[in-house]
């Protein structure tokens, strides 16, 4: 993808107990410059990833290199790091400035040029009136701020954030996103992001890695992950999802014909699935449903679904159908001008193109 | 100018009047609806806070009062019938009526001989004389042989009672009863840092040989801040490794820190004489491995090194509660986050970790100091001479010489001492921060 590697994880693995392995066949490469999330649900090897590059675990197997430089070896503190903690971990009895200067002070800087940087990096975060405070002073949005700019006072070239914004509500996270990534790009870092929020993971990354049980699923850009999820566990775990199984029938021009248990032929776009009467698991996003069937190809297979409910969400309607023996089939229309509002009970024929259903592993 | 200010004085004046609903101020009415509350709070504590009062601040009230209250040269007290007599009254009438420095004449001695009498009678010589033997050592003698033949004793009775003992003719003696003749004295103090009463009533120096309670306050504090300092020195490292192990192995640990709880103070004490006398288990393994060459048993027992052994490991969980229950919570993240912005672990350490710790340190400290500064058994036990500390002493007298006052002066002291280093520390560290576990 890129001439120079910047960050690069090489076939690195990781277990604390001996027994289990956190973190099975990690590979891995960054540019300069990108904005990297890790993404996965609890437990499945993120902030073990992060602690081995910032230093704090060593890797039981592989190697680890950044900047073409064999990590392993190093300790934490010459690697150059930034980091910002899921606390914060402000040093609770120094105030902000201090706090600032830390990182500037261990690198023997003078105090000019300490005070200097410290009030460019406070005024960065729009922080600039609170240096004299101590962190137990400040709010969630306000500490997450100063460990940001403690993080980048220093200048490092890589920062590494481990679910920054967790503790935060709703609000205050979407206005941190978008200052987070605002100030990536800007400042030109190379970032590595922990969440398990997917939102997240979309809207602030150049690209994700979706982890699940210590291996990446799936490493592609917000929009592929989206819409073109490599694997089961990705199309579940990213954005809503439909799925129906079923067995390949037979697979030809691109185009794999699935037969459901009740007998009946879907068309997919086979992704994980070579051969005919492999098990399958069929993925399709509730938006690429349609229900006026008239608009699909010639020849397109069809099915018939029973309404069970209609929810009115203004911008959009939600009609949750049965299809298939699957109660919980969501299909998601724009409220557009003409668009009939269904009624429970009623009974219609759905149908997509068939590169929108992906017919991935059986999982 | 002033008019603005007085514009915004009144206006702040008129918003702090806030007043609810029906027109009653805010704070009366706010006082009103806490009162009972209050009142209930009060109720529930009251017990606790008599028994505070009848076990703590009375006895220490009475502590403190004794030290600076000896009525033994003024009234006698019947141990049965709890009833007074007055003693040496005319005595003391001459000495109100001449100020000090004046020579005795005939009028004190007759005074003297009238009030012997009355000790006889009421068998008060012994105390009395026990009262002028505080200050001026060999006067009980002086006292119940004298009282004994005081009936026999007539005019003139300077000379009669310069037969029975020519040290009446010592002004020393009539300096110590002028001074026991009143109850109130601060002598007791002046006593406890080896200070007397001169004979013209000036505060001097005891003689040198006689010095011996400053000579122990000061052992007593250096002694305690040399364990106290030992405490921390060992047991800073045992409470950072508890707060840092897993739970399951820290509590186990934390059982071994706790086990010398489970065992009698006295036992733990002599089991240390047990390990550290001449024939004991360490000189004894010292030898047997060829160490040390048995005629230069090393002395570890009855001296300094034993106190300080057996108090520092006696006073160890002191120190290590309080700092393991300030460690304890500390993340781990702070000296990440320190490492990760380029400080060493060392520089992490100090300048991250380690202040953080220093509300446990400070009540570590403060615990184990003013444990040691009052300790008793242990040092009486493997002290020896110069192991004493100034609890020994002040049980001393309070036990064989029955001088509670100057017992208690000794003691007021140590109460001084300590508040104010309990200043020290407020002013230094701040009370609120005192984690104790
Ligand atoms: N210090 C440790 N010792 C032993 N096991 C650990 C340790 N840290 C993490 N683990 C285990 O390693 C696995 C991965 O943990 P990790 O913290 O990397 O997960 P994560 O993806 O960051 O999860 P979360 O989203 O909940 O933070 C978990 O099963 C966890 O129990
Ligand atoms: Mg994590």
């Amino acid at each position: 993808m890129t001439d120079t590697a910047f960050v690069e994880f090489d076939r690195v693995q990781k277990s604390y107990d001996g027994e289990v392995l956190v973190v099975k066949d990690l590979n891995l490469t960054m540019p300069k410059g990108e904005f990297l999330t890790m993404l996965g649900p609890s437990g499945s090897g993120k902030t073990t990833c992060l602690m081995m590059l910032a230093g704090f675990e060593t890797a039981t197997h592989g190697e680890i290199r950044l900047d073409g430089q064999e990590i392993n070896n190093i300790p934490p503190h010459k690697r150059g790091i930034g980091m910002v903690f899921q606390n914060y971990a402000l040093f609770p009895h120094m105030t902000v400035n201090e706090n600032l200067a830390f990182p500037l002070e261990v690198r023997g800087m003078e105090k000019s040029v300490r005070e200097d940087k410290v009030r460019r990096a406070l005024d960065m975060v729009q922080m600039g009136a609170f240096g004299n405070r101590r962190p137990a002073q400040l709010s969630g949005g306000q500490q997450q701020r100063i460990a940001l700019a403690r993080a980048l006072v220093f200048e490092p070239e890589l920062v590494l954030m481990d679910e920054p914004l967790g503790a935060l509500d709703k609000q205050l996270r979407e206005q941190m996103q978008f200052e987070i990534t605002r100030l990536a790009h800007d400042l030109g870092i190379t970032t590595v992001y922990v969440t398990h929020d997917q939102t997240e993971a979309l809207t602030m990354s150049d690209r994700v890695a979706v982890f699940n049980d210590g291996v990446i699923q799936q490493l592609a850009p917000p929009d592929q992950l989206y819409e073109e999820p490599e694997n089961s566990f990705v199309a579940q775990f990213i954005g809503e999802n439909n799925t129906l199984e079923g067995r390949v029938k037979a697979i030809s021009g691109g185009i794999a014909e699935v037969e459901l248990h009740d007998g009946r032929i879907i068309d997919a776009k086979p992704v994980n699935v070579h051969n005919p009467g492999e098990r399958t698991r069929v993925s399709i996003r509730p938006e690429r449903v349609e229900m006026n069937t008239a608009r699909l190809p010639e020849g397109a297979h069809t099915l018939e679904a029973e309404v069970q409910e209609f929810i009115y969400m203004g911008d959009i309607f939600r009609t949750r159908l049965s299809v298939a023996g699957n109660d919980d089939f969501i299909v998601k229309t724009r409220n557009a001008p003409g668009q009939t509002r269904m009624e429970p009970g009623q009974k219609i024929q759905i149908g997509w193109l068939a590169e929108d259903c992906r017919a991935l592993d059986a999982a | 100018m002033a008019d603005m200010t007085a514009d915004v004085a009144q206006m702040r004046g008129s918003q702090e009047k806030l007043t609810t609903a029906d027109g009653k101020p805010l704070k009366v009415a706010l006082a009103a609806a806490q009162a009972r509350s209050k009142r209930r709070a009060f109720y529930l504590v009251a017990p606790l806070l008599f028994f505070v009062l009848l076990t703590f601040v009375v006895p220490i009230g009475q502590m403190l009062h004794q030290s600076v209250y000896n009525p033994d040269f003024v009234y006698k007290t019947d141990v049965t019938t709890k009833e007074t007599t007055p003693i040496m009254v005319n005595l003391r009438n001459w000495f109100d009526e001449n100020p000090r420095g004046t020579e005795p004449e005939e009028a004190a001695y007759e005074a003297l001989a009238k009030d012997l009498v009355v000790l006889r009678e009421v068998k008060a010589a012994g105390i009395a004389g026990t009262r002028i033997n505080y200050e001026r050592s060999g006067s009980r003698s002086l006292f119940t042989k004298s009282a004994r033949k005081a009936k026999k004793l007539e005019a003139p009775y300077k000379e009669a009672l310069l037969d029975v003992d020519d040290e009446w003719a010592d002004p020393t003696v009539w300096a110590a009863m002028r001074n026991a003749s009143s109850a109130y004295t601060m002598n007791f103090y002046l006593a406890a840092i080896d200070k007397a009463r001169a004979v013209d009533g000036s505060v001097e120096a005891v003689d040198e040989k006689r010095k011996l309670y400053v000579k122990l306050f000061m052992r007593t504090l250096m002694l305690s801040i040399l364990i106290t300092f030992l405490t921390f020195v060992l047991g800073y490292p045992i409470a950072h490794m508890l707060a840092t192990l897993p739970l399951r192995y820290s509590n186990l640990l934390m059982i071994l820190v706790l086990l010398p709880f489970w065992t009698s103070l006295l036992v733990r004490t002599t089991s240390w004489m047990v390990l550290l006398q001449s024939q004991g288990v360490v000189n004894d393994a010292l030898v047997g491995t060829g160490l040390l060459a048995d005629e230069n048993r090393i002395q570890m027992m009855y001296n300094q090194i034993g106190t300080i052994i057996a108090m520092t490991h006696i006073l160890l969980p002191f120190m290590v509660l309080p700092l393991y229950s300030v460690m304890r919570p500390i993340n781990p993240s702070y000296v990440r986050a320190a490492r990760s912005l380029g400080a060493t672990s060392w520089t992490a350490f100090r300048r991250i970790y380690f202040p953080q710790t220093i509300p446990g340190i400070g009540a570590g400290a403060l615990l184990v100091f003013i444990l040691a500064v009052g300790y008793y058994i242990t040092p009486a036990l493997v002290g020896g001479a110069d192991g004493q500390l100034i609890s020994n002493l002040i049980a001393f007298h309070m036990t064989k010489s029955l001088n509670w006052s100057l017992a208690a002066a000794l003691a007021g002291l140590l109460l001084a001492g300590i508040l104010v280093l309990y200043w020290l520390y407020d002013l230094l560290i701040g009370i609120d921060n005192l984690k104790l576990g």
